[in-house]
């Protein structure tokens, strides 16, 4: 077995549980360990699998207001039914936009990180890719009834990209197209869903999210959403972008 | 159902309890398989709780204590009695052992890392309840070893060996569900084909 007494260690370093000193030597033993971190990040995916599936019960309104009742102290006699009544509206009102707002803010978030996964998990990936091929008139047809929507593949002729092939994908159980490209020794994946699949509400753009290691710029055409993906220069990743901007 | 305090009392349990009660109701459904059960496991918790809360010291950590009160509170009713007495004999003998040394990055792990939510559910409810409660305390509660520890009242080395236990179960537990899932996805294949 490979590396087993870092194995042994893993679910603690994983779970935040190692002493600081420790956690330096083991974060620089993963970065330079395939075999770690491929077994780091298959368990990292595992907990958030978990941590997913176990958000799974919520308590009816009619059990939390009745809870709430009983818990509640009584209120104070200076509070007017008047304003007691313009707060409540208010509390409404900043509750439900805080809600959708931070709701869909965790939901694009939770697609950001999902899409940082699937690259990072296929670049670590032995076969990273089904249909192996430079040229776009191979790797597009490949798709063909195996996803169920068409898209259009770039003319890379003249620029610093070259096509490395293809994959089948999938994203909250939605099918898609994963297109791995390669500029200046950087792989860069682009993703290719039908946007009213998608869980989360996503707006165009292009970021570098704090907690992961890429730069990465999304948006919508024709009903599909394009995530290109990588390590590379951010001015490598829009210009990735606008080639299947202007393809699509 | 009435919960008796004075109002500087019910303040500050207020203030405390119900950011909790999500998730509170959430583990009191995971523990108890049971909308009906769950709901008054929650609400003898809630009316324990306020009735020690003077005996809780403010600063300490709420979060444990009353999920120790509901665990407690579980395991002394009708259905937590059954679940304790089903407990393997040789369940307390294993928690010391060292885990099995087990080759995890195979193709195998990774896909079942990458299992559907509803395969994760079903196995989850399958885990006996001493595995389910710790891994829903790890890994949805995101508490540390230490709070764990505090609200099942067992050393942090329990909580690391059961922990890593509760995770080899659900993996061995998956592997049925993933086969059925390759099943029903060759089948359909089989149709699309025809």
């Amino acid at each position: 077995m490979v590396c087993e007494s870092w194995k042994e260690r893993l679910d603690a370093y994983l779970d935040g549980e190692l002493p600081q000193g420790e956690l330096r030597t083991f974060d620089a033993h993963v970065r330079n360990c395939s075999s770690c971190s491929a077994d780091a990040l298959s368990r990292v995916q595992f907990k958030r699998g978990i941590h997913l599936a176990g958000k799974r019960f919520t308590p009816s309104a009619e059990f939390r207001n009745r809870m709430q009742q009983s818990i509640a102290s009584k209120p104070r006699r200076a509070f007017r039914l008047g304003w007691m009544l313009a707060a409540a509206v208010v509390v409404l009102v900043v509750g439900t936009l805080t809600s959708t707002y931070l709701g869909n803010r965790s939901g694009r978030d939770q697609v950001f990180s999902e899409i940082a996964d699937l690259h990072v998990a296929t670049l670590a990936s032995s076969s990273p890719v089904d249909v192996i091929s430079t040229d776009r008139h191979t790797v597009k047809p490949w798709f063909q009834g195996k996803i169920p929507f068409a898209f259009n593949l770039p003319e890379l002729q003249n620029s610093e990209f070259s096509l490395l092939g293809g994959r089948m994908t999938y994203l909250e159980q939605t099918p898609g197209a994963h297109l791995i490209y390669d500029a200046r020794k950087h792989h860069i994946s682009v993703f290719i869903f039908q946007d009213r699949s998608l869980p989360a509400r996503l707006s165009d753009s292009s970021l570098k999210p704090a907690s992961l290691p890429f730069n990465m710029e999304t948006w919508s055409k024709g009903g599909l959403r394009y995530f290109v993906i990588g390590d590379a220069s951010a001015a490598d990743i829009d210009s990735l972008a606008r080639l299947f901007k202007t393809a699509s | 159902m009435a919960l008796s305090g004075t109002n500087l009392q019910l303040d500050s349990f207020e203030e405390l309890a119900m950011p909790l009660f999500d998730q509170l109701y959430n583990f009191a459904h995971w523990l108890t398989q049971n909308r009906d059960e769950a709901e008054d496991l929650v609400q003898e918790t809630y009316v324990k709780a306020l009735k020690g809360f003077s005996s809780f010291q403010l600063g300490t950590n709420f979060r444990a204590w009353i999920y120790r009160i509901l665990r407690n509170t579980f395991l002394t009713s009708r259905k937590g009695l059954k679940v304790t007495m089903t407990v393997p004999l040789d369940f307390h003998a294993e928690e010391e052992e060292p885990e099995p040394a087990v080759e995890r990055d195979t193709p195998e792990t990774l896909l079942l890392a990458r299992s559907s939510h509803e395969s994760l559910q079903k196995a989850i409810d399958e885990l006996p309840v001493h595995f389910r409660e710790i891994l829903l305390l790890c890994e949805v509660e995101e508490m540390s070893y230490q709070e764990i520890s505090d609200t099942l009242a067992v050393p942090i080395g329990t909580v690391m060996s059961r922990l890593s236990r509760a995770r080899q179960t659900l993996r061995n537990q998956l592997r049925p569900h993933l086969q059925q899932e390759a099943g029903l996805r060759i089948a359909r294949g089989t149709n699309h084909g025809l």
